[in-house]
């Protein structure tokens, strides 16, 4: 491998784990790179290099060294989370499983001589090549607003920093101050996610800062617990929240991130909090690699296999795959399906049916909890649900604080099933 | 005899509607003077009739058509009060199930009991504790509670073989929610489960008898051989 200064980690368990591997296929162990460390990358990774027991050569490339999960960030928010609880490193995932963790950005993919090019310098060879850098921002998507903007109108739709500054920005809000979000259209990841984080803000002003007011402007008719959230606002948060969607011109937004200010289909709203959340597309790299359609990277749901290219994987909020919707579950999920496959191509390890599922729990208030779920087959045209469910309306307390719990309990699953 | 059994049965429970026992499609439970027999076995940690009181376990008083965990001043165990806040309510499927094997229908209960295996006999003490209960089963449009459903799995379920391997991809799915270390805080831990309880824990979601939505419908889907697949597995994980 060329590599110049990158830090290989657990280099060494690896190296060990290959003496016992047996040699597959007549080569030296089949080599898969998997790019983004979150819930479909880090688990692909965890799963390929667990299951082959060292017969496969596992790189993750993620730029950060410390991951913050965007699913609970708005529990952080909140005041339910600390910062730290929803931060995570890839040490396990090097020193248990052998995976060859390198920080750094993928800045190329080239597909015939398949290998991918860091920003740091070098080259790594795949022989399949795992994409899951979740989501980017469209731009133009909302006038006014461009990443450079992201500091003074912060979309804190990616964890850690971004998530920070929305804190403090909440926090910072004069007495009986705006705080305005702009809502993103459809697809996009986490669809309950802006309107949890609604609620997360309410309860924190509702404590701090009574009167300060929540405006949203959206371009979707109709949001994901729709009646579950508008249910919780009206019982805990009465006249604080007021959303504009797109029969009000919810959809005819334009910010000015310099003088703070909002216009709603031509009303000026001055905002204290401005959270812009612009329509999104697949991470940048698979329009580098030339395998997107669209905004999305259309994949083959029995394997995530790229349509375009069968050397690549891609999974999670970047894939156009069908039904399921883009969240750290669906990711996770579709990474085991993946990590199957890939293992199955490369090591003639039995492949199985993929199977899916997904369940989204959002925070309304304190120990007010609810879901939403689905599982998932594929067909030959896509990702298909098969079944699902829904919290209820009008729930007792008693349902709602099993449901948090239960929620509790899925994180602490899904991040050791992410990083060991 | 028979005849006898249901119209004593039914006298002790519906005395107050007048009529009630008239009807002759009524299936009679089990044998309730029997059951009362079977019952010493619960005696030591239930009681049930006059003055009936709570002791090492709840009393059974009015115990059918009760919502699980739902005796004020009785300290139920995390995974009583979990069926309790998914909804679960004691009908006579449900009290089967649970006597049948009382951790496979409710993980994590505090009855440590192995269960009633003979099905006559969970239908005579069920026959006998629907003595002390009152009886929506005659009342017209009230839930035929006393009828009563099979939940046995045949044979030949309970004896597939699991793919193992099949089972370890399968429970990756399972593995979302439940950790594999066994960790059981807000979800419960499914590992080192003996296999038969697996799948009839499984099999119970499958058929909506335990009541949790996420079960069911992850366990709807799964084929018979798959749950024994997951079975197989998760009997030792590691």
């Amino acid at each position: 491998m060329r590599l110049n200064r990158r830090r290989f980690i657990g280099t060494g368990v690896a190296a060990s784990a290959t003496l016992a591997a047996p040699m597959v296929m007549g080569q030296a162990r089949p080599r898969v790179i998997v790019v983004g460390g979150g819930a479909g990358g880090a688990t692909a990774a965890r799963y390929i290099a667990k299951d082959s027991q060292g017969a496969v050569d596992v790189t993750l490339v993620e730029p950060t060294r410390t991951y913050y999960t965007c699913f609970f960030s708005n529990l952080y928010i909140g005041g339910f989370r600390e910062l730290g609880s929803i931060a995570h490193s890839y040490g396990t995932l090097a020193s248990e499983y052998g995976v060859n963790v390198v920080h750094d950005w993928v800045v190329g993919v080239d597909r015939d001589a398949k290998t991918v090019a860091l920003a740091g310098g070098g080259a790594l060879p795949y022989d399949r090549l795992v994409l899951s850098p979740g989501i980017d921002f469209v731009d133009g998507a909302v006038p006014g607003w461009d990443v450079s903007a992201q500091n003074a109108m912060p979309h804190a739709y990616k964890g850690g920093s971004q998530t920070e500054l929305l804190k403090a920005q909440i926090e910072a809000m004069p007495e009986g101050g705006t705080y305005v979000m702009v809502a993103p259209p459809n697809p996009f990841r986490c669809p309950p996610g802006p309107y949890e984080r609604i609620s997360m803000v309410a309860h924190k002003l509702k404590a701090e800062n009574p009167t300060a007011k929540i405006i949203i402007a959206d371009p979707k008719a109709n949001f994901s617990k729709q009646g579950l959230f508008e249910e919780g606002w009206q019982k805990h948060y009465s006249g604080m929240i007021t959303r504009i969607g797109p029969d009000f011109g919810g959809e005819n937004v334009t910010v000015d991130p310099a003088a703070m200010t909002v216009d709603i289909d031509g009303e000026i709203v001055k905002a204290d909090v401005c959270n812009v959340i612009p329509a999104q597309k697949a991470g940048r790299i698979c329009e580098i690699a030339g395998i997107t359609e669209g905004n999305w990277a259309p994949v083959d749901g029995h394997t995530m296999q790229s349509r375009v290219d069968e050397n690549i994987h891609v999974l999670g909020d970047a894939t156009n795959q069908g039904d399921m919707p883009k969240s750290g579950f669906s990711a996770n999920s579709q990474a085991k399906v993946a990590a199957t496959a890939v293992r199955a191509a490369l090591t003639g390890s039995r492949a199985f049916p993929a199977k899916f599922s997904n369940t989204c729990w959002s925070l309304i208030n304190a120990e007010d909890g609810v879901k939403v779920g689905a599982t998932y087959e594929a067909t030959d045209e896509k990702i298909v649900k098969v079944d699902g469910f829904i919290s209820q309306t009008g729930e007792d307390a008693d349902l709602r604080r099993a449901t948090y719990q239960e929620s509790l309990g899925w994180y602490s699953g899904i991040t050791s099933d992410m990083f060991g | 005899m028979r005849l006898l059994k249901l119209i004593t049965l039914a006298l002790s429970l519906v005395l107050p509607v007048a009529g009630a026992w008239a009807d002759e499609e009524a299936v009679p439970i089990g044998d309730a003077e029997r059951g009362a027999k079977v019952f010493n076995q619960c005696k030591g940690c239930h009681q049930v009739g006059a003055g009936a009181e709570n002791r090492i376990g709840p009393h059974l008083n009015g115990v059918f058509g009760r919502h699980a965990g739902g005796l004020d001043g009785f300290a139920y165990s995390k995974g009583m009060q979990r069926a309790a806040s998914d909804g679960m309510e004691w009908d006579l499927r449900r009290l089967d199930a649970y006597l049948e094997n009382p951790r496979a229908l409710v993980s994590g209960t505090r009855m440590s009991f192995r269960g009633l295996k003979n099905p006559a006999d969970r239908d005579d003490v069920l026959a006998y504790l629907r003595g002390f209960s009152d009886s929506p089963q005659n009342i017209p449009e009230a839930a035929p509670t006393a009828q009563h459903r099979e939940v046995d799995l045949p044979p030949d379920v309970l004896e597939l073989v699991g793919d193992t391997a099949y089972g370890e991809y399968l429970s990756s799915e399972c593995k979302t929610c439940h950790q594999q270390d066994g960790s059981d805080a807000g979800i419960p831990s499914i590992t080192h489960w003996p296999e038969e309880d697996f799948v009839v824990a499984m099999h119970a979601y499958k058929q909506k008898l335990r009541p949790h939505p996420v079960m069911q419908m992850m366990a709807g889907r799964l084929s018979d051989e798959e749950i024994a697949a997951l079975a197989a597995y998760f009997k030792d994980p590691d």
